[in-house]
Formats: structure tokens, sequence, C-alpha cells
């Protein structure tokens, strides 16, 4: 065998391994949210009488999502997610970009210390500090409040103004400068040259928080008990008591909750990608 | 002459310009920095200042000096939550490595790249309920999808485990749960890294006859050095503070309890608002720690 030979063939060796490797870990994820899929679409009989593996007879039974969809309330829970999430992205992206522009475009003193105080805030795990934000949500009268909520969600942190201020800098400041020639004021300069040339950054920022916003469970779950209150997270997370034992309406009910961030993800893949290394490489 | 009678004009331009430059600053600033102290600063103070007293979070506070911490430092059970943090750190090392072999793996060009990619990080981004639910029943005792896939190898279903209701198997699942979601999430950052190496290096290194491993040893592992050390530190820090996985799907019972759910289980349902305040505090200082010894173990190697 000539060394050209043995190459190719340690090649094509490796190769094969390394599918293999790819495909039996492709299983590993697929496998469980697969068997979630089946479960979705057999009956109640069905489930118990045969294997979580086997297909369900079936695939037009919807009766567990609308069972899930009506009995769930996951109705209420959409349209609660979708106000706390459009409102909150909008403040966020808002307190964002002002915080960014600031820091970039200005000096002045306490610039640094600023920084520092979104900096650190980013390190302290928020969790840990519930019981004493508990205490403020009800000293402000938001308590069992959207309001509660949005409020928690509406600042803004340290790696969105990395990302904004990353394309700030790249906005050339002759622009901003011939404004300000042209007569323009700064909240002006803001609203109709940076924030159109943010847009790239904004996108980035909304998909980032707006995934983490869907997902989140537990501030709603503490801070809006109402049962007309749920998010989506909350109102999936009701079906553990009632609905305990009917596995199948569960399994529908996960499925209407991840079909959102499958279509979400299978129309901005890149955008997340970039999106999740922008945020990594200073944070 | 007319320059001269300007220059007033001019200073008042000036004089309104900078008002407006800082009446901006203030204008723009105001709103973010409301939020970020009466949601982050504040709980700050108060979680530390509430450590030290004895409240059920209506009535009195109390105050007991350090009472709160001695009750800590005796009773056992409140520390011993650290433990299932073993398991979850064990588990993050093992997520890095496999993160970065597939890192490496898309660096080069590989037939159905981007379906992989997709596939390895998709959990990442589903809803935390929904992947509670989903090893609910995948790890399910009678027909649960675990069983029936290893009782297709012709495992019997009576010597297998209980896999959540095993004091010795439960933290392991619930790990397994952990690597499952958030690998991606490290493999996507590691891909973002190889992306940034350059080129040349690899062509240089292959004309030099160097293997994949030898280039994965020589050339991506120094360079991703930081990127490396930053997630092995977010690591212990997500190890020390896991809750959601757990709380979702066992509520920290049959030995999954961790740090974050006992507090939140002390503050309220207990109802011992100190004392889960003074656990937050011993939280707040590992965090701290842990962060002060990135910072010089990321600075000190760049040094070098």
């Amino acid at each position: 065998m000539d060394l050209r030979e043995e190459k190719n063939l340690k090649y094509y060796i490796s190769n094969t391994i390394r599918y293999a490797i790819l495909i039996f870990s492709s299983l590993i994820i697929i496998a469980p949210l697969l068997i979630i899929l089946f479960g979705a679409f057999k009956t109640n009989k069905e489930l118990l009488t045969t294997g979580p593996l086997t297909t369900p007879e079936n695939w037009m039974n919807f009766d567990n999502f609308k069972v899930a969809w009506e009995k769930g309330r996951m109705a209420t829970g959409f349209i609660n997610t979708a106000i706390i999430l459009v409102i909150s992205l909008a403040a966020t992206i808002m307190t964002g970009t002002m915080t960014a522009y600031v820091l970039s475009r200005f000096k002045f003193r306490g610039r640094n210390l600023i920084k520092f105080l979104f900096l650190v805030a980013s390190l302290i795990p928020s969790i840990t500090m519930q019981m004493s934000i508990f205490q403020i949500i009800v000293g402000m009268g938001v308590y069992n409040t959207r309001i509660a909520t949005i409020l928690l969600f509406a600042g803004t942190d340290i790696i969105s103004i990395y990302i904004f201020m990353q394309f700030l800098d790249g906005i050339p400041y002759t622009l901003d400068e011939a404004a300000i020639v042209d007569g323009a004021s700064f909240p002006r300069i803001f609203m109709q040259i940076i924030i159109p040339l943010l847009k790239p950054a904004i996108v980035t920022v909304i998909i980032i928080k707006g995934i983490g916003f869907y997902n989140e469970f537990y501030i709603p779950d503490l801070y809006m008990k109402d049962k007309s209150l749920r998010v989506i997270s909350t109102s999936l997370y009701a079906f553990k008591g009632p609905f305990g034992t009917q596995w199948e309406v569960i399994c529908a009910a996960c499925i209407i909750t991840m079909i959102p961030t499958l279509i979400i993800f299978l129309l901005l893949q890149k955008h997340i990608y970039s999106g999740l290394t922008m945020g990594s490489v200073k944070g | 002459m007319a320059e001269k009678k300007n220059l007033p004009k001019t200073r008042k331009k000036i004089k309104k310009f900078s008002l407006q430059r800082n009446l901006t600053i203030v204008g723009f600033l105001i709103l973010p920095l409301l939020l970020l102290i009466i949601f982050t600063y504040v709980p700050l103070f108060d979680t530390v200042r509430y450590s030290f007293y004895r409240w059920d979070g209506y009535g009195d506070k109390v105050y007991v000096g350090f009472e709160n911490y001695e009750i800590l430092m005796k009773e056992p059970n409140y520390f011993s939550a650290f433990k299932s943090s073993i398991y979850y750190f064990i588990g993050s090392i093992v997520q890095i490595i496999i993160a970065m072999y597939f890192a490496t793996v898309f660096f080069y060009k590989l037939k159905g790249k981007t379906f992989f990619k997709g596939v390895l990080f998709f959990p990442y981004l589903l809803n935390g309920v929904a992947i509670g639910f989903v090893f609910l029943y995948f790890f399910k005792d009678r027909g649960g999808a675990l069983n029936s896939i290893l009782q297709m190898f012709g495992v019997s279903e009576s010597s297998l485990p209980l896999w959540l209701g095993d004091v010795t198997l439960v933290n392991i699942s619930l790990t397994f749960v952990s690597v499952w979601r958030y690998m991606g999430q490290n493999m996507v950052m590691f891909c973002g890294a190889t992306q940034s190496i350059s080129g040349d290096l690899f062509e240089a290194a292959e004309i030099d006859g160097a293997g994949r491993w030898q280039q994965f040893l020589y050339i991506m592992l120094p360079n991703m050095r930081a990127i490396i050390s930053l997630n092995l530190i977010l690591a212990v820090k997500g190890a020390i503070s896991v809750y959601e996985i757990p709380y979702i799907m066992t509520k920290g019972t049959g030995g999954s309890m961790t740090f974050v759910i006992k507090t939140l289980a002390t503050a309220f349902t207990d109802k011992k608002i100190g004392l889960a305040c003074a656990m937050g505090v011993v939280l707040l200082i590992l965090v701290m720690i842990i962060t002060v010894v990135q910072k010089r173990f990321i600075e000190g190697k760049e040094e070098d």
C-alpha cells in the first residue's frame, strides 16, 4: 500500500467515525423530543398499551392538542406572553440603545462608573435576590400584574450594551457632526440617524432577549400567581397537577410550546448563532 | 469688528449646546439607571440588610445579628444542598469537552454541517418547563422512554433503576438533562472562537503535514484558552446556582435539592426571609470570589 492509499484509508475511517458520532449525538437530542411528538398523537389507551417508541396509529388525531389548548388555557398563556414580550422588548431596546448611545458618544464624569455598575449587575445571580425584589414589587403595588414581569424585563444589561456599542463604534462620528451642524438635536440624531443604523444590532438583541423572555419561568411564576395572568411557561407548568396522569395531553402541550421556538430557529438560525457569539466575546 | 460682535453669540451657542448635551446624557440615562438601581442594587443592599433580621416577610423585623449565618453553619441540611453542585460541575466539564469536539468537527468542511449543528444546538432555545416534562416522560419508571429503549436492547424491566426516584441516580439524571440542554450553547461559542483564528495557520500546518489532532492541539487550543477558561468559570457558577430543571422536575426532592431551591423554599415556603437572605449573601460571596479568580486567571494568562 503506498502512502497515498494509506492516507485515503485513514481519512475514510476517521470520516466514518466522525459521522457515526454526529448521528449518534443527534439521536440523543432528537429521541426524547420525538417520543413526546408520538405521545401527543396517541389516545390515552394507546399511550398506555403501546411503547413510547411506537408511532401513533392516527397522525391526524388532534384531540390532545384541543384538550391541552382549551382546558390548559394555553391561549391565555400565549396572549399574556405576547403582551409581555412586545412591551418588554420595546422597553429593553429603548433602555439599551439609549444607554449605549450616551456611553459611546459622550465623554462625561461618571461614564466609567455607569459601565461598571452594569458590569457588576451582570455578575450577580438575580435569583438569589428574589426575596428582596419580591418586597419591592409588592411595595410598588404591582404584585400579581403583568407590570411586575415587564418591569423586571425592561432594564438593559451589559451584553446588550456591548452589542449596541460595538455597532455604534462602526457608525462614523462625522454623521453625527454633520447633523449637529445642520442644527439637529441629540434626541433627533438618536432617533433618525442612530436607531436606523443600529437595526442589525437591535434585531440580534430582540432575538436573544425574546427567546429568554418566552422561556422565562420563575419570574412569572413568582409574581403573577393569578390564573388569568399565566404566561406560556407557567400555563405549561400548571399541567403538572390536574393532568398528572394524562401524558398524552402534556405531550401535546409541550409540542404547542415548542413549535414557535422551532419556527424562530429555522427562520433566524444565523442571527441566533452570531448573537450568541457576539454576546460571549466580551461577557 | 463683525467677528467681535459675533463672539458672545457663539458663546451663547456653545453654552446652549453643552446644556443640550448634558440634558441628553441625563435624560437618556435616567430610566435605564433607575431600573438598574431599583431592581439590582436596592435588592442587593436589602438582601444583605435582611440577612441580619428574623422576618416572615409581613410582620415586624427583629434584629438578630449573625444568628441566621450561625444557623446556616450549624444545621447541615443547608450547606449539604451544595452536594448536588458537584454532579452539575462534572457534567459541565463533560459538556465543555463534547462542545469542543463538535466545534472542531464543524470547523472543517463537512456535509450536513448546518443540520447537525442545528440539531445539537436546538435544545438550548427550548422552554425549560417543556424540557422538564420531556425528561419526566423520558425517565418515567413504568413505560418510560428510556426504559423502553433499554428493553429493546434486552435489559429486563425489573433490573432497571428509578432514574428520578433513586437518591444515588437522581442528580446524574438531572445533570444529563442539563448537558443535553446547554451543550449547544458552549458549542456555538466555541465555533465562534475557532472562526476568528486565522486560516493561514491551518494552511501552513497542513503543508507541514500536521494532522487534525495536532492542529487542534497546537493551533486551536492555545487560541481558545480565554473562551475555554471563561466557560469553565461559568460552569462553576452555573453548578452552584442550578435551580430551574430540578425545580420543575423534582422540586428538589429525593436528594436533588440544590442551594438555590433551598433558598427559595426557605423564603417562600418556610417564610424565613432573613435566613433566605443570608443564604443569598453566601451564594453572592461565592460568585464574587469565582469572578475575581476568573479575572485574575484570564488576565494573568494573557500577559505571558
